[in-house]
């Protein structure tokens, strides 16, 4: 390094590089950390639970360690009849998403909200809690935040889950834990794009949509229906199922892989399901030997698939 | 290999490191493009293998863009800095041991960064799927060796100035460090949000841009000189070339997110600057092009020059794409459509590809001090590689625009997978015949070591005659 040259080219070097970083990194991490989290941000990490894709708590992608998101029509605690609302059950030892770890990322107004009313800070991973999200006025304007309603109502987690039951759970975190696993969005996009899917595919999302999300899984490169708003479209569990089991049921022409696999070993009512079986008479009903496709299994409640119709349900 | 990773530095023979990493990356070429025309034929035909989760291809897709993108072009890069770092300052690797440990951990480590992929382990953003402690692994025990080695040389050269190709050599490793700790933040420190949408992006920006293209255009600013035996046409125009890649392609990662809602200012910015890419991009095609002066011949008469001079020319293209395709004008347009898939396999099948491949053939004739076994191989395996990549970017280029009709009269999305069908067809045959071709090169360079022509002392390759 005897040159001169060399000490002047590397600070050189250095100085471009460095104004680079602080063009694309400093700058942009500062203004959307500036951003205020939307009702639509607040739904999606709480449904999901702190991470979408390898963890330390789910370290084989199997959908463990998230919380449950359930429809209570009553109060858990009491038992009496309330306005439907959706809560997030985050049982003891899950743990909790960005936006409860970090209430600072939630934004001016929506974090003052969900610390001062919505107590979010008594909330603790390892005895568990449920959340929702509530509406209330800040500054002249109404703001959603995130109630802590095991301080604030009482309601305890384990309450919670037996008051919706199965039939109004939804294991939404888990699900996306399929998605990501399953590689769905090496062909769907979660990002209607904004000059020209409004019509198509629904609004693109705003700026406050993802606080608190990882990871975003937006996807880039699109061989199928973007999925965002794909619940507002077609909400048909039915149809899920048999789509997830084999799309060609119902499209013909779909590239979409087939996902039986993840109906696991037993169907809902317990019987174990034989593939072999249903895919031999698939094929003679391709050929067409037999006049009606064979009937799809139910997925079990705790069957992969479940969560992952879950969760697509859940994208309205 | 084994033995070398005990043995004393001196006992190492010069080379040994680069050799490996010259045949591992053909074994990983021939894996990667195997993989990805296995993926292609689950596009063309769905219910060609189905209702298993590892075959699925979900589960398959990153595999197959890790293994070319960490297996074969990074190694090829490894391979190409552990001869050419030396011989440009005329004195040995800096260490040998070094180098082979570095070459026995990354095929370890990214066999079982490759497995767990495949098992569905995945951080979910696109080319930083590995999980952090992988991550991890890929920084320190991969990168930042081969680093140490890259910059220990160059100190140590005996030469006075450093020649260009060092020059790249010695900042893409650095910055390649800094890309991937800075890009793997969002799973280091669970990052969330746009936030993390947007260092995706970042990191998969730029490791094409300080990484991929700068290595590749360094490597050929090495072989064209060194096999015509023309000087490079012009030093300067090569500063120019270096700074403008540090300068503008370090700018432009938001560009790969024109349709999310980012910041306006942050994409107009990063528009504005990946048109100024075709600033180093010039710079270099017209370098290497003009140092071929009266030397056109050897296009057609040697192998090297033919590969690299193909990767040069097709990185006229390429870049024309990349500049334009970028803007907001024509963006929405072909945005994630296959026509983004044909631009990322002319980027790293057409362009760099060729630019390895030339430096792994000359390289390895070189360090094995035999000549290529068969030109007539050589030959074959340039064809297939350059007829199936023209096959494949043709007909997803296609593919691309019937999509972007497709969203803008909005039909159902399935008259597009319909139309798209032959297209993807076509597809995979291109990149079939590219793994065919490569199987034939593997073969071509292991009977290169066994029974290619001894190279006298003081002779180079390409002053021999083929034989076969
Ligand atoms: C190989 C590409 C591919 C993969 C991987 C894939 N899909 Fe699809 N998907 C398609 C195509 C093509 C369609 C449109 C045709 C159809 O309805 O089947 C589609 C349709 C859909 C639809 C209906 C969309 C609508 O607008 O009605 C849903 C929901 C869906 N996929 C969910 C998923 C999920 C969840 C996964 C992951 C488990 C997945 N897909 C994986 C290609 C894919
Ligand atoms: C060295 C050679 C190759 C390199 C470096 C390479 C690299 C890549 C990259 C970066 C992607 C991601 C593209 C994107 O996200 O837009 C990709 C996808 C893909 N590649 Fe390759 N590739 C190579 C060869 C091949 C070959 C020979 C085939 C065989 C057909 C192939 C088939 C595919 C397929 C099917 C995809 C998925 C595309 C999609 O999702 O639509 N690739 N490859």
């Amino acid at each position: 390094m005897a040159f001169r040259e060399y000490k002047i080219g590397s600070r050189m070097f250095a100085f471009a590089l460095g104004s680079s970083m602080m063009i694309t990194l400093y700058f942009p991490s500062k203004d959307i950390a500036s951003v205020q989290a939307t009702k639509t941000a607040l739904n999606r990490q709480l449904s999901f639970g702190r991470i979408g894709g390898f963890s330390v708590e789910d370290p084989f992608l199997k959908g463990k360690g998230k919380p449950v998101t359930v429809f209570l029509n009553k109060d858990p605690k009491t038992g009496q009849p309330i306005e439907p609302v959706t809560a997030y059950v985050y049982p003891a030892g899950v743990p909790f998403p960005s936006g409860l770890r970090h209430p600072r990322i939630l934004g001016e107004g929506v974090k003052d909200l969900s610390l001062g009313q919505g107590r979010i800070a008594d909330a603790k991973e390892g005895s568990g809690a449920v959340f929702v999200v509530s509406e209330a006025g800040f500054n002249g304007k109404t703001l959603s935040y995130i109630e802590n309603a095991t301080a604030t109502r009482g309601w305890q987690p384990g309450e919670a889950v037996a008051a919706a039951g199965d039939a109004n759970s939804r294991y939404i975190g888990s699900g996306k834990i399929m998605f990501v696993r399953e590689g769905c969005w090496w062909c769907h996009t979660l990002l209607p794009e904004e000059t020209q899917d409004w019509q198509y595919f629904g609004a693109p999302p705003m700026l406050g949509d993802f606080n608190g999300e990882s990871p975003t899984a937006f996807g880039s490169d699109r061989k199928a229906p973007d999925l965002l708003h794909v619940a507002s479209r077609n909400s048909s569990r039915e149809w899920m199922t048999m789509h997830f089991y084999n799309p060609r049921l119902v499209q013909t022409h779909s590239i979409m892989p087939r996902y039986d696999y993840l109906w696991g070993e037993k169907d809902a009512a317990g019987n174990k399901i034989d593939y072999d079986k249903w895919r031999a008479e698939y094929n003679e009903y391709v050929a067409g030997k037999r006049v009606y496709a064979p009937e799809v299994p139910q997925p079990a409640a705790e069957s992969e698939a479940r969560m992952l119709i879950d969760f697509v349900l859940a994208l309205k | 290999m084994l033995k070398y990773l005990f043995a004393k530095e001196e006992d190492i023979p010069p080379g040994t490191a680069a050799i490996f990493f010259g045949f591992s990356s053909i074994v990983w070429f021939v894996l990667g493009t195997g993989l990805g025309s296995f993926n292609a034929a689950k596009l063309a035909f769905p219910d060609f293998v189905t209702g298993i989760e590892l075959i699925s291809f979900g589960h398959m897709r990153q595999v197959h863009v890790l293994a070319v993108i960490l297996g074969w072009i990074s190694m090829a890069f490894a391979m190409t800095m552990m001869y050419i770092t030396p011989a440009l300052g005329n004195t040995k690797l800096w260490s040998e041991k070094l180098g082979v440990w570095n070459c026995f951990l990354w095929n370890i480590g990214l066999a079982f960064g490759l497995f767990l992929l495949w098992n569905g382990v995945s951080s979910g953003r696109e080319y930083s799927d590995m999980p952090w402690f992988i991550d991890l692994v890929v920084i320190f025990g991969v990168l930042f060796p081969l680093g140490i080695n890259v910059w220990m040389t160059i100190k140590n050269r005996r030469t006075q100035g450093i020649y260009t190709t060092n020059w790249f050599f010695g900042a893409a490793t650095f910055m390649v460090i800094v890309v991937f700790l800075v890009g793997n933040m969002p799973e280091f420190f669970n990052l969330t949000g746009l936030t993390e949408a947007y260092l995706t992006w970042w990191f998969a920006h730029n490791v094409l841009g300080l990484w991929i293209t700068p290595v590749a255009a360094a490597i050929s600013y090495y072989v064209v000189p060194k096999v015509t035996g023309n000087p490079l046409y012009s030093h300067r125009i090569g500063h120019l070339h270096f700074w403008s890649v540090v300068v503008f392609y370090s700018t432009p990662a938001a560009h790969h997110l024109m349709s999310a809602p980012l910041p306006e200012w942050l994409k107009s910015f990063a528009s504005v600057e990946g048109v100024l890419i075709l600033v180093p991009a010039i710079a270099f095609v017209s370098n290497l092009l003009l140092t071929m002066h009266g030397k056109w011949r050897m296009f057609v008469e040697n192998v090297e020059i033919k590969y690299t001079i193909t990767g040069v020319l097709l990185a006229i293209p390429l870049n024309m794409q990349g500049g334009f395709q970028q803007t907001r004008a024509i963006n929405w347009y072909v945005h994630g459509t296959g026509w983004i898939v044909a631009h990322a396999h002319l980027a790293l099948l057409g362009f760099s590809t060729f630019l390895e491949a030339a430096a792994v053939y000359y390289g390895l004739q070189v360090l094995l001090r035999r000549k290529v076994y068969s030109l007539s191989l050589s030959n074959f395996h340039f064809w297939m590689l350059l007829i199936g990549f023209s096959t494949y970017w043709i007909s997803m280029t296609i593919a691309g625009l019937i999509q972007g009709a497709g969203k803008i009269y909005e039909v159902p999305y399935i008259d597009v997978v319909i139309a798209e069908h032959p297209y993807m067809i076509a597809r995979w045959v291109g990149g079939t015949m590219v793994f065919i071709g490569n199987i034939v090169w593997m073969y071509n360079m292991w009977m290169t070591a066994r029974a290619g022509t001894p190279i006298p002392a003081g002779r180079l390759p390409h002053e021999l005659a083929y034989e076969r």
